[in-house]
């Protein structure tokens, strides 16, 4: 039964790295930079949900709301203050600006809430569940956290394959000069994806802090690069390719900790990143790409 | 009055002098052409004219207003469409969705109703609605992109090089779809290296040598002037 437990700690894990990883994909995707703030919103996230539930007593589905929003705009003021003016820019300079959101983000959450760990309250108030006559405990966080993977999944691939905004969002990845030909306008487009990306970023933090509830300013930077990790193991870009890392990442750091190493784990996580990009340097589920004469 | 004025354009490609005082027009219900060697600046124009490029001096005016500082995005809606040099068409999106594209800016009706329009033009098209754009043949990519600009319903259309990497019985093909098009009475203004092929269809036309309009005329007359035959028509 252990086995069973682990791996499915392992895919819940993974889910939260899922929805990480989708909004560093997307966001890579559309505006081609790795946005390595990305995972300070996560925290920011979690400590807006914090406030919400523990100071204002409001009930935990006003948290969440509250925490999307709040990140969602978040995305967008970064975007537009700190990347929008960098569009002409080398991507060096993009990427060294997001290194410096991150630090930002995380300084001004120090200042704010203190470096003290807060233990953060569970916003999933339902018993765990009992399976095989109590011999499998699957805890509730657990659940709504692999479901709540799935349905952003799902939310996510009907929009980019049937709305004409999602559809818009495809064709700014592939070829922004021909988007604007077609009347897209890709500030816009790309003021979106941030928004969403964000928007993703706080769910992720509360289910995270739910599932290991405490939260620092710090909180937000490993699970941010090992989604990151994800994103580039299934292949930077590729919706379903940022699900599929996550949740290989996720059942690979739970089983690493389980029957090898606690303290090896995160090294054997990257190692398999290391091994896969060698065999398959787009990912498991990127395109290769040809570059064109 | 004409459709499109461009009067003594200067374009700048970072440091290159790229488009030097070009002026020209186009009248409604004409196909214009704009030919030239490669590095003529012709691209440059009507990327220019698109919003994808900006002029550094001079002014390009439609339909009697400026588009002056008009963001790329926005020119489909005034009824400026270009279909871009190397087709540019989106290769991981369907045919259909590479349609819908083209209609960005249109109702849900609008986009029916030119669907069906494009799809009477390039049958192949319609049988391919539901393939990926990246596995269509040139020839069939060179449809789309057309057909994706026409989606926008334009009262000009922009085409860059229609011709380019095309089997001579597909260049035939697009030219006579290019006619047809105009005679449904879409105003066309067409860059092309193929100068016989683009002479033989325009009404008028202008010869662009390093960033200048170096000769313009009636396209029949160009057709057989002498310079022109030697220079590009091989001839």
């Amino acid at each position: 039964m252990s086995f069973l437990t682990n791996l499915i700690n392992g895919i819940s894990l993974g889910s939260i790295y899922a929805i990480i990883a989708l909004g560093y994909t997307m966001v890579y995707g559309i505006a081609k930079m790795l946005n390595f703030a990305h995972g300070d919103v996560i925290m920011v996230g979690g400590y807006l949900c914090f406030i919400v539930v523990s100071h204002l007593n409001l009930p935990p589905i006003a948290a969440i709301l509250l925490a999307v929003v709040g990140c969602t705009a978040l995305g967008i003021v970064v975007e537009r203050l700190a990347y929008k003016p960098l569009r002409q820019a080398a991507s060096l300079a993009v990427l060294i600006t997001a290194i410096g959101v991150s630090y930002f983000l995380q300084n001004s959450a120090l200042l704010i809430w203190g470096a003290d760990p807060k233990a953060f309250p569970s916003v999933v108030p339902f018993p765990s569940l009992n399976l095989f006559g109590g011999q499998l405990t699957i805890s509730s966080i657990t659940l709504v956290t692999v479901l709540v993977c799935v349905l952003i999944m799902v939310a996510l691939t009907t929009f980019t394959s049937k709305t004409k905004m999602g559809k818009a969002m495809r064709a700014c990845s592939e070829d922004k000069g021909a988007a604007q030909l077609m009347g897209i306008n890709v500030d816009t487009t790309i003021s979106m994806v941030f928004a969403i990306g964000s928007g993703l970023a706080a769910i992720a933090g509360v289910l995270l802090c739910s599932a290991y509830p405490t939260l620092m300013p710090t909180t937000g930077s490993m699970p941010g690069i090992k989604a990151f990790t994800a994103a580039v193991l299934g292949g930077i870009g590729s919706i379903p390719g940022a699900a599929l890392g996550g949740v290989l990442l996720g059942v690979i750091e739970i089983f690493a900790k389980a029957y090898i190493s606690t303290q090896l784990a995160d090294a054997i996580v990257f190692a398999v990143l290391i091994v896969v990009l060698l065999i398959r340097p787009a990912g498991l589920l990127g395109k290769e790409i040809h570059e064109k004469v | 009055m004409s459709m499109l004025s461009i009067n003594d354009i200067n374009v700048y490609y970072g440091s290159i002098h790229a488009v030097k005082g070009v002026s020209f027009d186009v009248n409604e219900g004409e196909i214009v052409t704009l030919i030239g060697a490669n590095g003529a600046g012709k691209s440059t124009t009507l990327n220019t004219v698109a919003g994808l490029l900006k002029a550094s001096s001079g002014s390009i005016e439609f339909e009697g207003e400026s588009l002056q500082g008009v963001a790329a995005h926005r020119m489909v809606s005034r009824g400026i469409a270009l279909c871009p040099e190397g087709r540019r068409v989106f290769q991981n999106m369907t045919v259909r969705e590479n349609l819908d594209m083209g209609a960005f800016t249109r109702s849900e009706e609008e986009a029916k109703e030119m669907r069906a329009r494009v799809y009477e033009s390039f049958p192949r098209l319609k049988e391919r609605r539901t393939q990926p754009a990246g596995t269509l043949s040139g020839g069939e990519q060179q449809m789309l992109a057309m057909g994706r600009a026409l989606m926008s319903k334009p009262k000009l259309m922009m085409l860059d090089e229609p011709s380019m990497g095309l089997a001579p019985v597909l260049v035939q093909e697009i030219f006579s779809i290019i006619k047809q098009l105009n005679e449904q009475g879409t105003t066309i203004l067409l860059v092309e290296q193929n100068a016989r092929m683009a002479l033989s269809i325009a009404s008028r036309a202008y010869v662009l040598e390093t960033g200048r309009v170096s000769m313009s005329g009636d396209a029949s007359e160009l057709l057989h002037d002498e310079r022109v035959r030697k220079a590009y028509l091989g001839a």
